[in-house]
């Protein structure tokens, strides 16, 4: 069954099993491999992308309820790492194996949508459903503060 | 961390050996078109073609052998380099080396022994480097070498001035000087090492573009997924594989057998057009399986065998003084005795298992996020049937490692998987469920201990009996038994004049290899939590108690001369300073504590502290102070984010996580069932590093295990409930 959705800006159409994960289409079919998988069950936060502009899981999500929408991935949040989350994590040193910080990214991004002036603890609560086995996330935590920051004009600024 | 190993992994340590071995062979490089076309095929060391690239546009490239899987070493090396060369940091690109061991040495990645045991070649090549160029630079303007100097890529003699590249041509026709003739740079010249820089692999993971094993794509890239024994131990007895061949999408399903050299399981295989399709395939999988002889263990059958085992006659592996005379002849209220236990804990590495290869019939080609790329390449070839020469091994990004990424079962399968299909390019993944119910966990454990302190505080006995399910059992056995299991307890840092390890192992069917820390999570538990409770059996200070019991002499290893003395002068220093920085003595509201814990691995020394209140049975773990001592600190930075994970590496194993076993099987397959700290459990950490100028050592692990003891220390202090086995539940602290 043929699928449509946006995909980062662009049009895609995929004809794929309707059940199949849209992040298996978006690896497998589309070759786009930021997006991770980490569990499969929803437990990780690894394939989070945005669909209509907020945070979901794309392990949990069959691609048929994507049809029509609007969805962008960690390759779609910038051209050029310019969004002030990707330089605050670049700012913070934040990755270590890298594995879970597109999901890690991404929930982060739609937070501060929502959450334009967060305070840790708020931070704390948004990302605690996200997993990072390398223990990033006191790092991750002064990311988003300083992104936050720089969305209202500050600068991204030198830690190092 | 004494293991000597027979079979293939070599061990952790033997590793290192390696590494520093193959040093004589890694020569500088020059990669220039002239030379590239002058030096034949098979020279046995190519100079143009080794770790150090510098092209006629001076642009400097290290091929880096070491596996990145986070820690950073794709940017602490490059660091060494730029500064014993004389160039720019952000002017050295890194690229991953081809598995090429005559080329790049070993690249086993592994034992916190990446900056260790490749520091001193890294220099000594980028000094060959140096020299070269000024030889040349030096004759073409008539001056003395020892005029010349290269800062920022540039040449210089008075008023004599070029880059790096115009030299390059001709420096790399000259013969490569010895490395022990090389004047290498002093800690005054050094510029780069020690400051803080931008970790060069971290861009491209902020934006999807870092290419991990799972990301591997390829065209007509098939995928494949196996099914496995719920029963360490088990086997397919029957299988109706028709439904899952019937599925559109589905090219192969079929039997694989087990590879025991790398002790992958065997099972049952699908390859699909995609990931999605193989999960659905393998469900359709009908198989009866034969669970083998294992399938009644569990964890409470292995605890049995525990106590029955530590109960009974065990091995004295070290016996100094006399113990039993010691323990006999003190007042109950200065002796302490207390069992401590460990569970198996999982990598749960965020990357599942993966490995992509293409067999096309008498070679392959293979992309693997391994820490040991040459074992995979040796097992891919074996199952293939092929040359290890004609196996070419690209090295990925790793998700992470642990030590998991150390074995090469994932290679044996997808070399399994894509013999079915020559010519196609497979991509074996493991789902979650594989990674966690076929990993190779930390080992299980239990500890017995005794000792006694005097009136005066002084330790007077001490003695641990303890078994586990050992390593060694899976990978060296014929080693001693306890080999891989008692870590630095073998050097025992405390003054104590009579001291006693004794030891047995517990067979049991869970595979078991190295995990974050390997033994040093275990030991480095028991010793520090016990330690504090003869502490407080003293009425002295935990700081107190550890600092008057370390006095400025070395330990020797009495079991593995290899190991290097434990400085109990650099112990003593790392405790006063996450003492200090952590306002050690400052009184604390109620329910609050702080624990102090310290451990020596991997030649590192490093003391934590944890701060904890506890209210209504509640834990908080408010901040943990840690101080490192790993000699010279190249990329601090780099530091503090290893002890940080290692920290909390810990922490989890500490308060969330554990692997039961329930028919021979692992009950936890997923992190519904093994959850990890997070951010908002996360406390404040601080890392703190001592300055040195003393050879690196190793730090992607030493941060682990002081970090548990410190917490249940800390937990003691604030509500006077000892934890003696972890995880930590609620009912400890109700
Ligand atoms: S892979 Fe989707 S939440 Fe883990
Ligand atoms: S950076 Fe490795 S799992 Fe998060």
């Amino acid at each position: 069954m043929a699928i449509t959705f946006e995909l980062n800006g662009e049009s895609k159409t995929v004809d794929v099993d309707p059940a199949t994960p849209l992040l298996w289409v978006l690896r497998d079919t589309l070759n786009l491999t930021g997006t991770k998988y980490g569990c499969g069950i929803a437990q990780c936060g690894a394939c989070t992308v945005h669909i209509n502009g907020s945070a979901q899981r794309s392990c949990g999500i069959p691609v048929s309820a994507v049809n029509g929408k609007r969805v962008t991935t960690i390759e779609g949040l910038s051209k050029d790492r310019s969004h002030p989350v990707q330089q605050a994590w670049i700012a913070e040193q934040v990755p270590q194996c890298g594995y879970c910080q597109s999901g890690q990214i991404m929930t982060a991004v739609a937070f501060l949508r929502q959450n334009p002036n967060p305070t840790a603890a708020d931070v704390d609560a948004a990302m605690s459903h996200n997993i990072c086995r390398c223990g990033t996330a006191q790092r991750m935590r002064k990311a988003i503060l300083r992104a936050a920051t720089m969305q209202h004009g500050g600068e991204a600024g030198a830690k190092l | 961390m004494m293991a000597t190993v027979e079979k293939r992994p070599p061990s952790r340590r033997t590793v290192l050996k390696t590494a520093a071995a193959a040093g004589g062979l890694l020569l500088v490089g020059f990669d220039t078109v002239q030379t590239a076309k002058a030096a034949p095929d098979n020279a046995p060391i190519s100079p143009f073609r080794s770790w150090i690239q510098i092209d006629q546009e001076g642009q400097v490239t290290l091929m880096s052998g070491r596996s990145e899987m986070g820690q950073g070493i794709s940017s602490a090396l490059p660091m060494v380099l730029a500064d014993e060369l004389g160039v720019d940091w952000k002017d050295v690109r890194v690229e991953q080396a081809p598995n090429d061991v005559p080329r790049f040495g070993d690249q086993g990645t592994g034992g916190s022994g990446s900056v260790a045991g490749s520091w001193m070649t890294m220099r000594q090549a980028a000094a060959a480097a140096r020299t070269m160029l000024i030889t040349v630079a030096a004759k073409r303007w008539n001056v003395t070498p020892e005029s010349c100097s290269i800062k920022n890529g540039v040449i210089i003699s008075g008023n004599h001035s070029a880059k790096l590249g115009e030299f390059v041509a001709a420096a790399a026709l000259l013969p490569v000087p010895d490395f022990k003739t090389l004047t290498l740079k002093k800690p005054e010249e050094v510029q780069i090492i020690g400051t803080v820089v931008e970790r060069k692999d971290i861009p491209s993971k902020t934006d999807g573009s870092a290419v991990f094993g799972i990301d591997t794509r390829l065209p007509g890239m098939l995928y494949a997924m196996v099914e496995r024994c719920p029963a360490f131990g088990g086997k397919v007895q029957s299988v109706d594989m028709s439904a899952a061949k019937a599925m559109p999408g589905v090219h192969e399903a079929f039997e694989i057998p087990a590879v025991p050299d790398v002790h992958s399981w065997g099972g049952v295989a699908v390859i699909a057009d995609s990931t999605w399709i193989a999960m659905q395939a393998r469900k359709k999988l009908q198989i009866k399986w034969d669970m083998g002889p294992f399938s009644n263990e569990s964890s409470e059958s292995l605890r049995h065998e525990f106590l029955r085992i530590v109960d009974s006659r065990l091995k004295v592996v070290i016996d100094q003084g006399n113990v039993d005379s010691a323990l006999a002849h003190v007042p109950s209220a200065r002796r302490v005795d207390a069992d401590y236990e460990l569970p198996f804990q999982a990598h749960a590495t965020m990357e599942p298992m993966n490995c992509t290869v293409r067999f096309n019939g008498n070679n392959a080609e293979v992309w693997a996020p391994a820490q040991g790329p040459e074992w995979v390449r040796t097992t891919v070839a074996q199952v293939l049937g092929i040359k290890p020469d004609a196996v070419k091994v690209t090295t990925t990004l790793l998700g992470g490692g642990f030590g998991r990424r150390y074995q090469a079962d994932f290679a044996a399968e997808a070399a399994q998987v894509a013999k079915k299909v020559p010519g196609k390019p497979v991509q074996l993944i493991w789902s979650r469920e594989d990674d966690m119910t076929h990993d190779f966990y930390r080992p299980a454990s239990y500890h017995r201990l005794s000792g006694a302190v005097d009136e005066h505080g002084n330790l007077i006995a001490w003695r641990h009996r303890s078994t586990s399910t050992p390593i060694s059992e899976w990978w060296s056995p014929k080693d001693t038994p306890e080999s891989s299991e008692l870590g630095s307890s073998t050097q025992f840092p405390y003054l104590c004049h009579n001291y006693r390890l004794e030891y047995l192992p517990t067979k049991s069917s869970v595979p078991r290899a190295w995990w974050r820390s390997v033994e040093a999570s275990t030991i480095g538990f028991v010793m520090e939590g016990y330690l504090d409770e003869l502490a407080h059996a003293a009425g002295v200070d935990p700081l107190e108690f550890r600092l008057s019991k370390l006095d400025g002499r070395l330990v020797k290893d009495p079991i593995s001369k290899d190991n290097r003395p434990l400085d109990t002068a650099r112990l003593k220093a790392v405790l006063q300073l996450a003492a200090r920085k952590s306002d050690w003595g400052t009184p604390m509201g109620k329910g609050e504590g702080r624990g102090i814990a310290c451990h020596y691995s991997f030649n590192s020394y490093v003391a934590n502290v944890v701060e904890v209140a506890v209210s209504d049975g509640r834990l908080h773990v408010k901040r943990v102070v840690s101080a490192v001592d790993i000699g010279t600190p190249v990329s601090p930075d780099a530091i503090r984010a290893q002890v940080e994970s290692a920290i909390i590496y810990g922490l989890t194993a500490a308060l969330k996580s554990q692997i039961t076993i329930k028919n021979g099987g692992a009950v936890q397959s997923n992190f519904d069932a093994f959850s990890t700290l997070p951010m908002n459990e996360t406390p404040l950490l601080e890392v703190h590093i001592t300055p040195s100028t003393l050879p690196p050592t190793g730090i992607g692990e030493p941060g682990l295990p002081p970090t548990a003891p410190a917490l249940t220390n800390a937990i003691f202090a604030g509500t006077g409930k000892r934890i003696r086995r972890l995880p930590i539940v609620p009912a400890d602290l109700a």
